[in-house]
C-alpha cells in the first residue's frame, strides 16, 4: 500500500539544480534507503518532505492527501548534522522537543520515563547535556525524534558516532518501529547497514534520481553471471570442460581445496554444475551477487 | 499549546533563570548607587585630612589674612627659613611652599613649589584667598583715595544674583515649575537607556541565533516549527526578559529613592551632596565645587516637584514604546545577519549599517539637547532608525502629540517592515552553511517561495 508520494519535485537555489523532476513512491511499512553521492540532493528531499522549505514544482503526499502543515507533528526527522542545546538539561529539552512536535506535557514525560529506562539513562536526566559524550548526546536525540510516535520516519545517517553495540542497538530499534508499524525513510553512505535494514532502495545522483527499485531486484539486476567454486581434484580437468562461453577469471590451487572464480556468459547456472560435477568434487558453489556498494559505485561511476 | 508561547516561555526562562542574570541585575543598581555614594562619600571624607602649606609672604600684605579650609592649612614661615624648607618639605612636615614676592600687586604672581603635583583643593584655596585678599586690599586703597565715605556699601548693592524660575504651561492650562536641567537629564537617561538595550538585547538575539545555527539545532527545531515562530518567540522573548529587568531595577531604584530620601532629609548638608552628585551624574559633568555651592537647602523636594512636573507616565508609556518598537526594529534585523552568517568575524562586515544609525543617533542627541525644536531634533525624532533615541530626548521637552503620533506609526510601520525582510533573509540564511552569502544573495533570498 502506498504510503508517501513524491511526484516531480524541483527544486532550484539561485542557479543550483537542487532537484530535478524526482518521484518516489514509499509503500507503508517499508524500510526506504535513500542513497547518493555527497550533494546530490538527498538533503533538499529530505528538506521538503519536512516542510522546512517547499518545491518550486511538484507534489507531495501523505497517505494519498496532499502534505499540509499538520503533517509535522506524523514525521519524525534525525539530521545528519546533530544539535541539541548543550546548556540545557537533558530531561527538560526532551520535554521541549516533544512539546514542540504536539505532544502534551504529560504524556511526554511518560514516554520520556518509559525510554529513558528503556536506554538505562535515567541519571543523565538532569544533566546539562555538554556533560555527555557525543554518542550520548545522540542516543538522547533518537529519543526526541520517535518520543511523539510518528508514522514516517526519516533518519540520517543515525549510525555515525556509535560504537559498534549502541549502533546495533540503535538498528534493532529502529527495525522494531519499523514492525509495530512506522515507514522509515533511510538516508546513508553506509552501503552495508543499507543491505541490512532497507527494503527499497532510489538513489539520487546530480539531482536525478537514477535507480529504484526492490534492494534484492536492484542487486540482482546488477549480477554478471560470476560464480565462486570451491571443489577437490585436479584444476586442469576443470579448466577442460570449461572451454565454451565460460571465463575463468582466477584460480587458486592447494593442498587439499581449489577454488576458482567463473564468468559465465548466457544460460543457467546447473549448465555450469553439470559440466563440471562429474569430474571433481563440489565443497561449495555461490553466485556473485553485488554488494550494494558496487551498485552504487558504478552506477555513480557510469552516471559522470 | 501555541509553538510560539512555548519558544517564548523557553527562551524566557532560560534566561531569566541563569544566574548571570540574577547576578547583573542586582548588581547594576549597586553600581549605580556606588557611582552616586562614593563620591559623596570621598569628597567628605577628603576634607577631614588637611595639607600643611608654608607661607613666605615678602610683601607683608597677607599675615594674618589667609584663612584656612578643611583642605588648606596655612603657616607662615620667615623669608630666611625659605631655603631651609624649600629643600627638604616634607621632613619639615609641609605639603606646599607658597612664596609670595614684594612686587605681587604690580605682577599678580606667586610661586607654589611642592614634591608632589598639588591637589585642585590646595590650589583654588590658595587662589582664591590670595585673590580675596588683594581685591579687599585694592579696594580698601581705592575707598580711601576716592575719598566717597559708603562707597563700599554702595558696591556691595550692586551685586546681584539671577535665580530662573522655568515654569512649563502644560495642555491642562497649569503652570508647573520646570527645570531644564531635570528635562536634559531625564531625556539624556531615557535615551541612552535605550540605546544601551537595543545593543545588549540585540547581542542577546543575535548570540542566541548563532547558537542555534551553530549548534544545527536549529534543522530540528523547523522541523516541527516555522522559521518566523522560532526567530519571533526568541526575539519577544528576550524583550521581556529586557522589560524584567527593568522592572525589577524601577523598583529596587523607588526603594533606594525613598530610602535615601527618609536617610538624607534630616541633615541638609548631605542632601545638597547627594543631590549634586546625582545631577553631576544625570548631566555627565565632573563633579565641582561650585555647583554644590549653587545649591540650596530643600533642593530634594523641589527636584522631586520639578520631576512630577514632567507627566511622568506619559514619559514612562513613550519610553516602552519607543524601546519596544526601537528593539523589535534592530533585534530583527541582528537576527537576520546571525542566521545569515556562519561565523563572528563575518558578522561585522553587516552590523555595520545595523550599527550607525544608532551611533548617529547618540551623535545628534548633544545637539538635540540644545535645540530640542531644530531640524536635526525634528528630523532624527521622525526618522524611525534614530526615533526612539532622539525622540526620548525631545519628550522631556514636550513634543505635540501628533508628532508623537507620526513617529510613532513611521517606526511601526518599519518596524514591521524589517520583521518581514529579516523573517526571509533568516528563514533561508539559518539552513546556509559554508560560503558567507553576498548582499545580492540576501536579495534574492526575500523572493524564496516558503
Amino acid at each position: 500500500m502506498e504510503f508517501f508520494r513524491i511526484e516531480n519535485v524541483n527544486k532550484n537555489y539561485s542557479g543550483f539544480q537542487a532537484l530535478t523532476d524526482v518521484s518516489l513512491s514509499i509503500d507503508q511499512g517499508q524500510v526506504f534507503g535513500l542513497l547518493g553521492p555527497n550533494g546530490a540532493g538527498k538533503t533538499t528531499l529530505i528538506r521538503i518532505i519536512n516542510q522546512i522549505t517547499a518545491p518550486d514544482s511538484g507534489a507531495v503526499y501523505f497517505e494519498g492527501k496532499l502534505l499540509g502543515a499538520n503533517d509535522i507533528y506524523r514525521i519524525g526527522y534525525l539530521p545528519e548534522e546533530r544539535g541539541l542545546y548543550k546548556k540545557m538539561k537533558v530531561g527538560e529539552q526532551a520535554l521541549y522537543l516533544a512539546q514542540l512536535k504536539g505532544l502534551d506535557r504529560r504524556t511526554a514525560l511518560k514516554r520520556l520515563k518509559f525510554w529513558f529506562q528503556k536506554f538505562e539513562i535515567e541519571s543523565w536526566w538532569d544533566k546539562k547535556l555538554q556533560e555527555l559524550s557525543k554518542g550520548m548526546q545522540q542516543k538522547v536525540q533518537f529519543i526526541c525524534t520517535v518520543l511523539h510516535e510518528p508514522k514516517l520516519l526519516i533518519f540520517d545517517e543515525p549510525f555515525s558516532g556509535f560504537d559498534p553495540i549502541n549502533a546495533n542497538l540503535l538498528k534493532q530499534e529502529i527495525l522494531s518501529l519499523r514492525d509495530k508499524g512506522a515507514t522509515i525513510i533511510f538516508s546513508t553512505h553506509n552501503m552495508s547497514s543499507v543491505e541490512e535494514i532497507c527494503d527499497h532502495i532510489a538513489l539520487i545522483n546530480k539531482s536525478k534520481k537514477i535507480l529504484d527499485g526492490n534492494i534484492n531486484e536492484v542487486r540482482a539486476s546488477f549480477k554478471t553471471n560470476t560464480f565462486d567454486v570451491v571443489y577437490r581434484g585436479e584444476f586442469a580437468t576443470v579448466e577442460k570442460q570449461l572451454n565454451h562461453g565460460f571465463e575463468i577469471l582466477s584460480h587458486k590451487e592447494d593442498d587439499w581445496i581449489n577454488s576458482l572464480t567463473i564468468k559465465h556468459s548466457g544460460g543457467n547456472n546447473n549448465e555450469l554444475l553439470q559440466l563440471i560435477t562429474p569430474h571433481v568434487e563440489i565443497v561449495s558453489f555461490s553466485e556473485r551477487i553485488p554488494s550494494m556498494n558496487e551498485v552504487f559505485i558504478r552506477v555513480v561511476e557510469n552516471n559522470k | 499549546m501555541n509553538k510560539t508561547l512555548l519558544i517564548f516561555k523557553r527562551e524566557y526562562l532560560t534566561r531569566v533563570t541563569k544566574k548571570t542574570f540574577l547576578i547583573m541585575t542586582l548588581l547594576m543598581p549597586i553600581l549605580m548607587g556606588a557611582l552616586m555614594v562614593v563620591p559623596t562619600y570621598l569628597a567628605n571624607k577628603e576634607s577631614t585630612s588637611e595639607q600643611l602649606v608654608g607661607v613666605v609672604d615678602r610683601s607683608s600684605i597677607f599675615l594674618g589674612e589667609l584663612e584656612n579650609s578643611k583642605s588648606t592649612k596655612f603657616q607662615f614661615i620667615k623669608p630666611e627659613e625659605y631655603d631651609k624648607i624649600k629643600d627638604n618639605l616634607q621632613a619639615k612636615g609641609f605639603y606646599a611652599l607658597l612664596e609670595i614676592p614684594g612686587n605681587i600687586l604690580t605682577t599678580n604672581k606667586v610661586v607654589v613649589s611642592s614634591q608632589k603635583q598639588i591637589s585642585i583643593d590646595v590650589k583654588s584655596h590658595i587662589d582664591s584667598q590670595l585673590e580675596r585678599v588683594l581685591e579687599n586690599q585694592k579696594r580698601a586703597e581705592l575707598i580711601s583715595r576716592v575719598g566717597i565715605p559708603d562707597l563700599e556699601e554702595q558696591l556691595k548693592a550692586t551685586k546681584t544674583n539671577i535665580s530662573v524660575e522655568t515654569i512649563k504651561i502644560g495642555d491642562d492650562g497649569l503652570a508647573r515649575k520646570g527645570s531644564t536641567e531635570i528635562a536634559m537629564g531625564i531625556g539624556f537617561a531615557a535615551s541612552f537607556l535605550i540605546y544601551m538595550f537595543v545593543f545588549m538585547y540585540g547581542g542577546m538575539v543575535m548570540r542566541g541565533v548563532s547558537e542555534e545555527k551553530q549548534n544545527r539545532i536549529v534543522e530540528v527545531i523547523i522541523s516541527s516549527v516555522k522559521p518566523i515562530q522560532l526567530m519571533m518567540g526568541k526575539i519577544l522573548a528576550i524583550a521581556a526578559v529586557g522589560l524584567t529587568q527593568v522592572l525589577i531595577w524601577l523598583v529596587l531604584l523607588l526603594g533606594i529613592f525613598t530610602g535615601a530620601k527618609s536617610m538624607l532629609g534630616s541633615d541638609p548638608k548631605m542632601q545638597q551632596l547627594a543631590q549634586s552628585q546625582a545631577e553631576n551624574i544625570m548631566m555627565g559633568t565632573n563633579p565641582s565645587v561650585q555647583v554644590m555651592q549653587t545649591i540650596e537647602p530643600n533642593q530634594f523636594d523641589q527636584i522631586a516637584e520639578q520631576i512630577t512636573s514632567l507627566n511622568l507616565p506619559m514619559l514612562i508609556i513613550s519610553f516602552i514604546v519607543y524601546f519596544i518598537l526601537g528593539y523589535l526594529l534592530y533585534s530583527s534585523l541582528m537576527a537576520a545577519i546571525a542566521a545569515a552568517v556562519d561565523s563572528e568575524e563575518d558578522v561585522n562586515q553587516f552590523m555595520l549599517p545595523v550599527t550607525i544609525p544608532l551611533v548617529a543617533a547618540i551623535v545628534m542627541m548633544a545637539n538635540v539637547v540644545k535645540n530640542p525644536d531644530g531640524a536635526i531634533a525634528i528630523w532624527g525624532s521622525h526618522i524611525p532608525f534614530t526615533s526612539p533615541i532622539i525622540m526620548m530626548v525631545r519628550i522631556p521637552f514636550g513634543v505635540p502629540w501628533w508628532e508623537l503620533l507620526i513617529s510613532i506609526s513611521v517606526l511601526a510601520v518599519t518596524m514591521f517592515g524589517a520583521v518581514w525582510v529579516a523573517a526571509k533573509i533568516y528563514r533561508t540564511g539559518i539552513l546556509m552553511y559554508g560560503k558567507k552569502p553576498t548582499w545580492k544573495e540576501l536579495g534574492k533570498w526575500l523572493k524564496y517561495k516558503s
